[in-house]
């Protein structure tokens, strides 16, 4: 049988945001914010906005691929494509279905966004629940179980009790992302750091999260501009190769009513398998990881399930010196991620992934080759997907 | 425990939480019917496939097992242990504002194949919470204008034991 892969065989050519805002700070809406981190991306790849003929998303992004298309003139769209499931569990899905559609043919130039203005629309951090409630949501909006920190709390307790995970490790993840932001003029908690003190006073959301362990609520957009491999060597940025995605769901991982038969999981244990085998590379070749941080115990999970870490593990593991750039055991959300650079769903992760193979990070760890993410732990479907140099394939 | 007054289907009775959250029904395909009308008589119901004798929870219409159709509905004793737990501070609903702390547990019914079921844990919200704690459930009767409901919640056996001892 002949390998079927997408390692090596498509390119980031280009990458954009807009500004990070604060929710309901945007002073533009949402469907401005998303042509305008697509023109970013396209100005940073030096290619004719017109060449996109394919658009990927998820989370049931609300700006349409036709009114995009319509309101950019492009004359050929040939790939509109959304990833099911909600959460930022799309982030790398989104990237490996534009890729697989590059590599089929079926398009030539795949734009992966994501525009959130949740002050435009709904905040995630609020309930947004009807009156009457009816299936899965019956089942626990009732009971005050509404908010993402509510419907994922219990499974991040069921990780933490069966691994004995400390307080000490939560916090070290959101150090991570804070000392970050400080590095990065983009981000909203730039000039805002974090003590661990502050940490320890913060309230609760929802136990086991304090206030700096839950993700920000902001108004933004971002943008990846994906081409084959050849076209993104003649473009302006040096290219950087998708050396594996992979997205999935545990067996029954969504069985209702938190019924999963492996429920303190992220969902990551037949998708990492499956990552690491296109890649044909383990946790040691990576030199940056951008792990998605709906809140902070679910990073946890997400680097233990990818095998960085064993599960019993994780209190030594996860200690600030580790997680921070330059020279950490493992640099992670060198950004500042969804806890400390924009809450854009995760895309925000995807850039700087990018960004660190490039040598552009404000974070940067020197001579990064290898850059994963990991997106949406806990969600169903998830994903995650590995970035590389020219050297790397 | 802190309650608040409502009148129910049974008699006067106090709720976990403030009326005035999102109030549950069965879905327009009937799948749930059978779960939330047996509620009412204060009885737990969980499917349970009539061709390979599996349980199931939450509903859904094809046995995850065996593929059938035929799935039953089957009386479940109502008590179990706690599998996970949390605690919501930040109030995600207007009526919770100034409700204070309260506990949510998944409770796996070891009688049931070990399904898992959400409610509310009654009681002093601030006691510590231990995975593996024996719960039974209670049946906290709702009033509303679009008709009655009833919730499942739990409480630490405990609880219920020196609550019967006192009587």
């Amino acid at each position: 049988m002949s390998t079927r892969t997408l390692r090596g065989k498509v390119a980031v050519g280009g990458v954009g945001e807009t500004t990070y805002y604060k929710h309901s700070q945007s002073p533009d809406p949402e469907f401005k914010l998303a042509l305008k981190a697509i023109l970013a991306a396209c100005e940073d790849a030096g290619l004719d906005p017109r060449e996109i003929d394919g658009f990927a998303s998820y989370s049931n992004d609300r700006n349409e691929p036709s009114r995009i298309a319509a309101a950019l003139g492009i004359s050929d769209l040939r790939f509109s494509n959304m990833q099911w499931g909600g959460g930022g569990g799309g982030g790398s899905g989104a990237i490996g279905n534009a890729a697989a559609a590059l590599n089929a043919g079926l398009a030539e130039c795949v734009v992966v966004f994501r525009a959130l203005a949740q002050g435009q629309f709904a905040r995630f951090g609020q309930g947004n629940v009807p009156g009457t409630v009816t299936g899965e949501l019956a089942f626990n909006a009732p009971y005050g179980v509404m908010s993402p920190a509510q419907k994922y709390g219990m499974r991040n307790m069921r990780f933490i009790h069966e691994h004995g995970v400390r307080r000490s490790a939560l916090r070290a993840v959101s150090m991570a992302s804070y000392h970050h932001a400080q590095r990065n003029p983009r981000a909203v908690m730039y000039g805002r750091p974090l003590t661990e003190e502050a940490y320890d006073n913060s309230r609760w959301i929802c136990e086991p999260y304090r206030l700096f362990d839950c993700c920000l609520e902001n108004d933004g957009a971002a943008a990846l501009v994906l081409v084959p491999a050849e076209r993104a060597r003649e473009l302006k940025q040096t290219p950087v190769y998708l050396v594996a995605a992979a997205q999935g769901s545990e067996h029954r991982n969504g069985a209702p009513c938190h019924n999963a038969p492996l429920y303190g999981t992220s969902s990551f244990t037949t998708v990492a398998p499956r990552l690491w085998k296109m890649a044909g590379m383990g946790p040691s070749d990576v030199d940056v990881v951008q792990s998605y941080e709906n809140f902070s115990g679910a990073v946890v999970m997400s680097v233990v399930e990818h095998g960085f870490c064993p599960p019993e593990a994780v209190n030594e593991f996860f200690q600030l010196e580790n997680l921070v750039a330059p020279d950490g055991k493992m640099p992670l959300n060198t950004s500042g991620g969804n806890l400390a650079e924009c809450y854009m769903h995760g895309l925000e992760l995807q850039i700087e992934a990018v960004r660190q193979v490039r040598g552009q990070s404000t974070s940067q760890v020197p001579g990064a080759e290898v850059s994963m993410v990991m997106s949406g732990p806990m969600v169903t479907p998830t994903s995650s997907c590995i970035f590389g140099s020219e050297a790397t394939l | 425990m802190s309650g608040n007054e409502t009148v129910s289907a049974s008699g006067a009775g106090t709720s976990y939480l403030p009326e005035g959250l999102p109030v549950p029904r069965a879905e327009t395909d009937g799948l749930s019917v059978p779960y939330w009308e047996a509620t009412r008589e204060e009885r737990l119901l969980v499917q349970r496939c009539r061709s390979c004798g599996g349980w199931q929870w939450g509903p859904e219409w094809i046995c995850h097992r065996c593929l059938s159709f035929d799935l039953g509905w089957e009386e479940a004793p109502p008590h179990g242990r706690i599998f996970s737990w949390e605690r919501a501070h930040h109030p995600v609903h207007p009526v919770l504002e100034g409700r204070g702390p309260y506990v949510t547990v998944l409770v796996e019914l070891p009688e049931c194949g070990g399904v898992r079921m959400l409610g509310n844990l009654l009681g002093n919200p601030m006691e510590p919470v231990e995975i593996g704690t024996e719960v039974e459930a209670v049946f906290e009767h709702h009033d509303h204008p679009g008709g009655p409901y009833t919730l499942v919640q739990w409480r630490r056996k405990q609880d219920a034991d020196s609550e019967e001892e006192r009587k």
